[in-house]
Formats: structure tokens, C-alpha cells, sequence
């Protein structure tokens, strides 16, 4: 568990503006929530009135009114608009959060995934019909295991989590057809929470291995843990510090020997794709982040994709459904005695086949790059952390030296040892400033730790103009200069949020003003 | 008089008798941040020496708070649920978390002195 | 390359700071075996935007469009008609380009959405909190009995016949590493006797209402037995426009709720993404999984929005954390939380009874053809119909005449000999009298 918190509670501040009478500043408006607005009977949706009679509902007719406000449809669009002005996006700015990714969203790809021909088909219409979007799923699986050098993929995991959650499972299943029961799943102390997290769902306990000095895996101290116990490790390459595992192949090798599976963290795969295969590395799994790598909106959080690649000696247990063609139409096994020869399917991850809208984005994507644009867009990611690290590790604090890094790069708080200002502080400065604040705490390996990831799709003068903001900001901060990061941001929608206060007494959702508050 | 011992994990506990209190550091409350939730453990329930006994969370952290010493367990601070606050503002006293009965002397010896837990605290 | 920015001399220029010869050096970590070349890639190469749509818009003509014909597949996924400014708001760069929102200064338009969705879930499902989504129904189900095991320190799942056969093995193969699960009997167009099967080792019993066989299902009494053992009810939704006409799960008693919201804003999109709805009491608020959005204030005092409880998520509490579950569906939530608002109470309350005006109205007009029997009673917008012949093949020969008529339950339980003859029909305020019509045209000869 992570034992270190931050503060979370903002204290108060004085707004020393004139204030408007409506309360809205200019293109900032205040918005009230939806159960405010609205009056009874209105509707934004037109749908005609019909008789119908109550006998065939098993005398289970609502009795009461749900409680949702009535609003036509111009009320509810400026309502969303409004709201809409209140977020930060990559379309709008910078969005350097480390880990995750913020490359540029093409518009093509929506466009293609709102063909009917995607989007308009039913996971269960007779599979005669559906042929395309099978063609497409069906080329999507000849990119990403073309991209990765591995033999199979299984698609229906829904985000990367539940392509770990796919991984573990298949790597189960093929213990278990061993006739072995291995309980141990190794994770490094640098890993994403979700690897222990999973590996605790997939029903493994966690061990998990030190980091050495230079941020990366304790290899050595990998090879002392490996035994007969041990079904698995879960590595993320490249790592969460950012850098790439070198001893990697010599890990993949000991884990192989002493019977174990090597489960990739793909989160990261962005940086190394057209360049690097994780099959030549000895990986056995991995999933892919379709909303990462492959630049499917990240949407404020979801829907994601987590399709998995796997090794020879995995893909026999992939999860159904599975996707074949039969030389002469696509069709969708649904069941495991419908499977061919040597297959033994562990399950079923989800209701249907994965996430369809975000394969059409995804194949767009790589389509419109091709492979030679997947491997420049990898090199730019790369070479812009580089070029930040480069360009600010004068000022800032590199814990793991001069680099060089793969695609984010990694800083801790001891340049702001003495400054009164924390990466908390630095962070929110940042927003004045017109940026997204980078990924801050994160990996829990680095003190105050502060994770840039710039991405390719950053012009040079983009670039630029950040690391000028940055220095600035730090060596302000280091000559005592630190009225921009008291009570920051000052500038944004709002001022810092009562975190402690929320979680204290938390009020999950709007009750009508006669009722008293939930949650307390 | 009781006297009070401390362990790696940042628990307090003082002993009175055969009867222990138990709560988180000073230092720990600090790492933790504002604390926003306390899940203190039933009276009879029987803990051994380092069994997960409570749990402390605040908005960006959580905690398991182990027991010091073995003993069953005859009251959890039922007032930290409303005010958890408590554990910040006084950690060491109102923000106890819950009391033992049956404790090993011996058990309680082996645990670090102020002197020694501060010393260890310095070396973090 | 139109996404990339760089152009050489900016790559050189970069180079030359980070004081290196060229961008292998970067690379130099990577085991100089591993490293391959383009021409390993059997890939083509950059295409400009007019050759990817050619390409994609080609593929996607192979498929035969849900709204091109007379349509009536459901089974877990249902075909609404989705307003036009749905989907321009959830193009707004600021939604769709956003990450989660971990700060929540510049990310309110997103918090206060969520805020909006919960209120929303919650006021429909009758229950008490929800949470900011999950990825879909067959997940949240999955998610709820292993939150019930929890709650109860109990094993023991039992899935009733009528839950989704998609929905029951995406259970099987994820909670039954934490316990067991058992299905009961299918008994399709019946509620079974799940109430016998209920003991005192029993975390929780899973029922759909309306079930896969459409049926809508009486909770109270299931409720009442889980209770009195100290098992937790857990209800499933698939169709949620059902819960704008029938009883809510909440005023029956149930525990949790998961449901899938794709009814509602998102659309067919073969089967993903879609939008997992999860509520409960709560006194089982710190069980649940998933992200919470809550209300509090700033430190100027105004009103704002945070995500809140994370203790219990994976990036906090790591392997001891309630879920391995680190997303939400994000823009699916907002797609589900316009259409609602813009339908309102009176606008979901028409859509909900339009729709079972529909399909009560074809139900009558197929059980009148000769051998055809309607097996679903209670029903929301679908109903089982037993076929004097194997539905499978029915369903075939229809779609060969440019008519899908639904669902075979033999496609979902391909083993259970009884559901041979039975055809899944879901209908819609999208389904046009012509196409009731074909269907019941089109069927009477199938059948004769």
C-alpha cells in the first residue's frame, strides 16, 4: 500500500477580483447542476405519445416518478458546452502526464468509427451479416501482433487492467494444464498499482522485487526469487521511471528456466513500437493500451481498450470468443467445444467481443502512420523526453542521472528541498501557466516524484516554450521567488478542492433540498 | 504511571497493567496527511503480535495498523468514525485506536523506547 | 507524416542539445539484438487521410447495418435512437480529449458530469449511491458478486437461469477464482424456484430483470430470502430503458444493482464500448469498486467536484485494493447522462412506453402465426417466441431475405436442447410498422 499522503485540505484564500453580479467571468460561466434546471413536463426529445396497458407487466409498474428534471434540447446543450469549457484537453494544450500518454487524437479516427458499418452492428447479429467490422477486428489483430512478434491476441479484454486480468488468467490456465499450481506472481516496487492489484483478482499472491539505484529492476534480486512457486513476473517495459530494462533478455531467460511466464506491462509500448518486438524480448503476454499507443481519446477516463498478445505457449488458452477465418468468411467461436483442435479457451473476460469503437480508431491510427510512421512516432516520443530532460535537468533534479530516457523523463523533488515549495505546489503553478501539470507521486520509487511525458505529437517550439516555463519556474523557486506556487492555481475555473472534506463526509450525488444529504 | 513503546511500523502502545492502548505516531499521522477514515476492531476479537487489527486512511494513503502486542481487543475508539480528525490533532492521546487486554509483558519489552524510536525515525 | 510535428532539422537541433549523434544512441539500453528494421514489418506504409477512409469505408460496407433493415436483435444490447446532439458533445475536443480527472481545478466539466451520472444511476435503479461507471453490464455483474463476497466473507454465487449466459461465464471465470459459482436451471418464460437454493453459505444470488428470455421478474420475494440468510441480492439490467416503466430494483429489496447503460447514448457498436452502471447501499459504500466523484468546496468556497474514496483503488491500496479496475467508461457516461437529461422524466417515461407498446403489439401479431407460441408473459421490449422449428435456422433463412429477426437462444446456450426452438425478439421505438410487418410476413412463411 502506498503510507504517503499530501496535503488535501486547501485552506481558504481571498478572491481580491471585482465580482460580476452574475457570478460567470467572461467565457467562464458557473454551472449549476442538471437537477437544478429544467421544469416538470419538458423534454428535449420528441417522442410521441401512445396508449399501452399495463397487463403484461407482471404488476410490476413504476409507482413513483425517477426524479429527472425536464430541459428542452437548447438547455441542454449549452448545459454540456458549458461544462465542457471547464476541462483542460490535448486539443487545447500540453498535456505532459507521464504514463499515460496524451498524444494528439486524429479526427479521421472518429469519423471511421462511426461508420455504420462499425458502429451500427449488433454482437450478436447472424455472423453472416457482419462481416466488415469482423475484417476489421480481423486486421487489427494482423497489426498489433505483426507490431509485437507474437503469434496470437486475444481482443475482448476493455482496458489494460483487464488485459492484465487476461494475461494472468491465460497463464493460469496453462499452469493448470501442466498440472501445476504456482501461487507467487513477482511485481517490482516501480510497477503500476494495478499489476499487484490484479494479480491479487487472478488469485496469486505478490512478491515483490526491489528497484536498484539507477531506477531499474533489481535483476539479480529477480533470479533469487524465481522457484518452483513462481507462475509469473509482471514487468512494465519501459519501466514507470522511464527507462528501458536492459538486462531484460537475461531476466525473460531466468524466468523461462525456472518454468515461469513473462507478463509484459504494455502501458509503455509507445515508446519501443516499430522498433523493439516484445516476442523477441521472451515476453508471454502483454497488453496493449489502444488509448495509449495507438491514440483512442482517452474520453475524461474511458472506455479504453486492453487487447492482449500472446507467446506460442499461451495462445492455445486465450479467452473466448475467438476470431477465424475458414478461408472463406470470418467467424466468431463462441463457445469452447466450437473451438479448433488444441485450443482450451480459460473463459470469457466480458459480455461480447471488446471494444469495436476503439479497434476502428486504433486501425485508423496505425493505417494512417503505417509501420514506418509507428516507428518515427516513436522516435520523436522519445527523442522530446530527451530533449526536456536534457533541457531542465540543470535545474530540476534527475534521480537516475543523465539519461538517456526512453519516452517521459523522470525528475524528483530535491531541487525544492529548502523552497518551501512542494511538486504538489509545482504542479498546480503550472496550470496559471497554461499546462496541464505532469504526472506528480508517481512511480512511488522517486521522492515528490514529477513524470514529463511529451509525446511526438509536440512541435519543437511547443517544446521550447514549455522547458522556458519550467526553468523559470524552478529557479524561481529556488531563489525564493514563491508567490506563484502559494495556493496555485489562481487562474483556473477553481481554486484548489477540499479533498479532505469530501472524503471526510462524502456527498456522491444531488438530493432535492427537503432531504437530508446522503453519505453522512 | 503507564509507560509507552513503539514499533518499526509506527505504532504507539502503552501499557498499564495487562492493559494496552494502541495508535499510530505522530510521525505516521504526519506521512499519512489529513486523515479521512478509521476502521477500528470489534471489542473480542483476538489479535497477535503484528496481526492487522485497524486500518487508517486519508485522502491519498491508507494504512494497516498493526497490533504491537498480542491480547484481545476490548474497545476501538468508536469516535474516531465521526472524527477522524482526531488522529492528526492529537495522535499520540484522543486519537488512540483501540485497547488490549492480556498483554505479554515480555512481548511489550522487546518494543522500542521514545529514545529509540525517535533515533529510528531520524535514519528514514 | 500529418501528426507529427518534428521536422529534420528540429530532430537534429534536438539531438545536438542532448548532446548525441543520432537517435539510436537514445536506444542504447535496448539489447542491440532485439533491435529490427522497417522491412521486418510485413506493414504498409503512411497513408493520407483519403486512402485510409477508401479503405475502411470498403471493409465497412461488407456488414449489413442494423438501422437498414428491419431489425429486432437485443439479448444485451438494444438499438435506440440516439439524439443528434449526443454525439456532438461528446466530440467536444474538451470531453473527448481530457484525461481522468486528477485535477480537478481545470477538470470540473468532467467531475460535474459524473456527479450528474451517479445522481442519475442512483435515482434509477431506486438505490442509494452509484459509482462514475464500469467498463459494461457483463463486468459490473462480475465485479458485484466478488464485492458480495466480501461484504458476507462468503463463497458462494448463485446465478440465476435467467442472467445473461454471457454475463453468467464472464462471472464463472472471474469470481469463481474467489469462490464458486452455480447457475440454476434455465427456465425460460418462469421464474425458477431460486429461493430453495439460497443456505447460509450463500454470498449473494444474481438475477435479471427483465431476463435474457425478456422476462420481467418479481424481486421482493428474492430479496426477503436472501436476507433472512444473510445473502445479498444482487439485480441485473441489461435493457436500463426498462427502468422508466417497471419497478426499480432498489424498491425491491435489492442490494446491488449492475446494469448495462448502452441503451442509453451509445449505441450498438458491436458489442463495445458500452457503459457499466453499479449502485448500492450505502453502508457498502467503502466495498464498491470503481472511481467516485464528490461534492465539496474550494478554498475560495465555491461549489466543486473531486474524485473521492480512492483508498480503495488499485493505484492506492494496491494488492489489497477492492477492484483491479483503474478506468471508467468515461465518454460512454457522458453519451448515457446527455441522452437522459434530454429525454427528462417525461421523456424517458414515452420512450419506455413506446417501446412496450411495440413489442407488446408485434408479440401478438407472431404468436397469431400457426406453430408460434409467445413463451414471455411479462416482458419490457422483448419476448421469447417458441418456433415449431429450430430458431437457428429461421433466423438464417430471414436474414437471407434482408430481415434479422433476433436472437437464437441456442447462439447463447448452445448445449440446452429445450432452448432449440426459441427466438430472442427485441423491439424498439426504432422499428417501424413496415418492419413488423416483413417480420411477421417473413416468419409466417419460415414456419409454415
Amino acid at each position: 500500500m502506498n503510507n504517503q499522503g499530501r496535503p488535501t485540505a486547501p485552506g481558504t484564500v481571498e478572491d481580491n477580483e471585482l465580482p460580476t453580479i452574475s457570478g460567470d467571468r467572461g467565457l467562464q460561466h458557473e454551472v449549476s447542476l442538471i437537477f437544478e434546471l429544467g421544469r416538470p413536463g419538458m423534454t428535449g426529445v420528441d417522442i410521441p405519445e401512445v396508449q399501452m396497458s399495463d397487463a403484461r407487466l407482471g404488476g410490476l409498474r413504476r409507482k413513483g416518478p425517477v426524479g429527472l428534471p425536464g430541459l428542452s434540447e437548447p438547455e441542454v446543450i449549452r448545459h454540456y458546452v458549458r461544462l465542457s469549457q471547464l476541462n483542460y484537453s490535448i486539443d487545447a494544450g500540453l498535456y505532459p502526464l507521464g504514463s499515460c500518454t496524451m498524444k494528439h487524437n486524429p479526427r479521421l479516427n472518429e469519423k471511421m468509427a462511426r461508420l455504420p458499418g462499425f458502429a451500427d452492428v449488433h454482437p450478436l447479429a447472424p455472423q453472416q451479416t457482419v462481416q466488415g467490422a469482423f475484417e476489421a477486428v480481423s486486421e487489427l489483430m494482423r497489426w498489433l501482433t505483426t507490431l509485437t512478434g507474437m503469434p496470437a491476441v486475444a481482443m475482448s479484454p476493455k482496458a489494460g487492467a483487464h488485459g492484465e486480468l487476461c494475461g494472468l488468467l491465460t497463464i493460469r490456465a496453462a499452469l493448470e494444464a501442466r498440472g501445476e499450481k504456482r501461487h507467487k506472481i513477482l511485481v517490482p516496487s516501480s510497477a503500476h498499482g494495478t499489476n499487484p492489484a490484479t494479480a491479487a483478482v487472478a488469485g496469486f499472491t505478490v512478491q515483490e522485487v526491489p528497484a536498484t539505484e539507477d531506477g531499474h529492476v533489481d535483476a539479480d534480486a529477480l533470479e533469487a526469487a524465481l522457484g518452483p512457486d513462481v507462475a509469473a513476473i509482471m514487468l512494465t517495459n519501459p519501466n514507470t521511471c522511464g527507462l528501458f530494462e536492459p538486462r531484460i533478455k537475461e531476466m525473460a531467460d531466468a524466468v523461462h528456466k525456472a518454468g515461469a511466464y513473462f507478463y509484459c506491462d504494455g502501458a509503455n509500448f509507445n515508446a519501443i513500437a516499430g522498433r523493439v518486438r516484445p516476442g523477441d524480448l521472451g515476453v508471454d503476454a502483454m497488453h496493449i493500451n489502444l488509448h495509449k499507443t495507438f491514440s483512442t481519446p482517452h474520453g475524461g477516463g474511458g472506455p479504453g481498450a486492453g487487447p492482449v498478445v500472446l507467446s506460442a505457449a499461451l495462445a492455445p488458452f486465450a479467452p473466448l470468443p475467438l476470431l477465424v477465418h475458414d478461408g472463406n468468411e470470418f467467424q466468431m467461436i463462441e463457445h469452447a467445444d466450437e473451438a479448433s483442435d488444441g485450443a482450451k479457451p480459460f473463459g470469457r473476460m466480458c459480455a461480447f467481443h471488446g471494444q469495436m469503437g476503439m479497434f476502428s480508431r486504433a486501425l485508423t491510427y496505425m493505417m494512417s502512420h503505417g509501420a514506418d510512421g509507428i516507428r518515427q512516432a516513436s522516435e520523436d516520443a522519445v527523442l522530446s523526453a530527451n530533449y526536456i530532460l536534457a533541457s531542465l535537468k540543470d535545474v530540476m533534479s534527475a534521480p537516475f542521472g543523465e539519461g538517456p530516457c526512453m519516452h517521459e523523463a523522470l525528475f524528483d523533488d530535491s531541487f525544492l528541498e529548502g523552497t518551501g515549495v512542494t511538486t504538489l505546489d509545482f504542479a498546480k503553478a503550472m496550470i496559471d501557466e497554461g499546462y496541464h501539470p505532469m504526472t506528480m507521486y508517481f512511480p512511488l520509487v522517486v521522492h515528490g516524484a514529477i513524470l514529463i511525458e511529451p509525446t511526438e505529437s509536440e512541435s519543437k517550439e511547443s517544446l521550447d516554450r514549455f522547458i522556458h516555463v519550467l526553468r523559470t519556474m524552478a529557479l524561481e523557486a529556488k531563489a525564493g521567488q514563491t508567490a506563484r506556487f502559494e495556493g496555485a492555481p489562481r487562474l483556473a475555473p477553481r481554486r484548489r478542492l477540499d479533498e479532505t472534506a469530501a472524503a471526510r463526509k462524502p456527498i456522491l450525488r444531488w438530493k432535492p433540498k427537503e432531504l437530508p444529504q446522503a453519505a453522512e | 504511571m503507564s509507560e509507552v513503546r513503539y514499533t518499526d511500523q509506527h505504532e504507539w502502545v502503552s501499557l498499564d497493567g495487562d492493559t494496552a492502548t494502541v495508535g499510530i505516531t505522530k510521525h505516521a499521522a504526519e506521512q499519512l496527511g489529513d486523515v479521512v477514515f478509521v476502521e477500528v476492531p470489534e471489542a473480542g476479537r483476538k489479535v497477535g503480535a503484528g496481526g492487522e487489527a485497524a486500518v487508517v486512511e486519508s485522502v491519498k494513503a491508507a494504512s494497516d495498523v498493526y497490533a504491537p502486542v498480542g491480547g484481545e481487543v476490548t474497545e476501538g475508539n468508536k469516535a474516531l468514525a465521526d472524527e477522524p480528525a482526531k488522529v492528526n490533532a492529537d495522535p499520540e492521546g484522543d486519537g488512540w485506536f483501540f485497547k488490549l487486554k492480556g498483554v505479554s509483558k515480555d512481548e511489550f519489552a522487546k518494543l522500542m523506547t521514545k529514545a529509540q524510536y525517535d533515533e529510528f525515525v531520524k535514519g528514514l | 507524416m500529418r501528426y507529427l510535428p518534428l521536422t529534420p532539422d528540429d530532430r537534429s537541433a534536438m539531438l545536438n542539445k542532448i548532446g548525441v549523434d543520432g537517435i539510436d544512441r537514445l536506444f542504447r539500453d535496448v539489447p542491440h539484438s532485439a533491435v529490427v528494421q522497417r522491412s521486418i514489418f510485413d506493414l504498409p506504409d503512411t497513408q493520407g487521410e483519403l486512402g485510409v477512409e477508401r479503405a475502411l469505408t470498403k471493409m465497412a460496407a461488407k456488414s449489413k447495418v442494423a438501422g437498414s433493415l428491419p431489425f429486432f436483435c437485443g439479448a444485451g444490447a438494444y438499438r435506440h435512437h440516439v439524439p443528434s446532439a449526443v454525439d456532438h458533445l461528446i466530440q467536444r475536443s474538451e470531453f473527448l480529449t481530457s484525461y481522468t480527472p486528477y485535477q480537478p481545478e481545470i477538470a470540473q466539466g468532467t467531475l460535474q458530469y459524473l456527479f450528474e451520472f451517479q445522481t442519475q444511476v442512483a435515482l434509477l435503479t431506486g438505490m442509494e449511491v452509484a459509482n462514475a461507471s464500469l467498463y459494461d453490464g457483463s463486468t459490473a455483474t462480475c465485479e458485484a458478486v466478488q464485492m458480495a463476497q466480501r461484504i458476507t466473507k462468503r463463497g458462494k454465487a448463485i446465478l440465476s437461469g435467467g442472467l445473461h449466459p454471457h454475463y453468467a461465464e464472464t462471472v464463472e471465470t472471474v469470481a469463481g477464482l474467489s469462490g464458486t459459482v452455480t447457475r440454476s436451471p434455465v427456465t425460460p418464460g418462469k421464474a425458477e424456484d431460486i429461493i430453495a437454493l439460497i443456505d447460509d453459505q450463500t454470498a449473494c444470488i444474481v438475477v435479471q430483470s427483465p431476463d435474457v428470455f425478456g422476462l420481467i421478474r418479481n424481486l421482493k420475494p428474492i430479496a426477503d430470502a436472501a436476507h433472512a440468510k444473510g445473502a445479498l441480492l444482487i439485480a441485473v439490467v441489461t435493457e436500463i430503458v426498462s427502468l422508466g416503466l417497471i419497478e426499480p430494483p432498489g424498491a425491491q429489496g435489492a442490494d446491488i444493482v449492475a446494469a448495462e447503460g448502452q441503451s442509453l447514448g451509445v449505441g450498438l457498436n458491436f458489442g463495445g464500448p458500452y457503459v457499466g452502471l453499479f449502485a448500492t447501499r450505502e453502508k457498502f459504500l467503502r466495498n464498491m469498486p470503481g472511481r467516485l466523484c464528490g461534492e465539496t468546496t474550494d478554498a475560495a468556497g465555491k461549489r466543486g467536484y473531486v474524485l473521492t474514496l480512492s483508498t480503495r483503488e488499485q493505484h492506492i491500496r494496491r494488492e489489497k485494493a477492492t477492484s483491479n479496475i483503474c478506468t471508467n467508461s468515461g465518454l460512454c457516461c457522458l453519451a448515457f447522462t446527455i441522452h437522459l437529461s434530454l429525454l427528462g422524466e417525461e421523456g424517458l417515461s414515452r420512450l419506455a412506453r413506446a417501446n412496450h407498446a411495440r413489442a407488446s403489439a408485434l408479440a401478438d401479431r407472431l404468436a397469431d402465426i400457426k406453430g408460434v407460441e409467445l413463451a414471455t408473459q411479462a416482458f419490457f421490449n422483448e419476448f421469447t417466441l417458441k418456433l415449431p422449428r429450430p430458431a437457428a435456422s429461421v433466423v438464417d433463412a430471414l436474414a437471407e431475405k434482408g430481415i434479422v429477426a433476433g436472437v437464437p437462444a441456442s447462439r447463447l446456450l448452445p448445449h440446452d436442447k429445450d432452448v432449440r426452438d426459441l427466438l430472442i425478439v427485441a423491439a424498439t421505438e426504432t422499428n417501424t410498422d413496415e418492419d413488423c410487418d416483413a417480420l411477421v410476413h417473413a416468419l409466417s412463411e419460415a414456419v409454415a
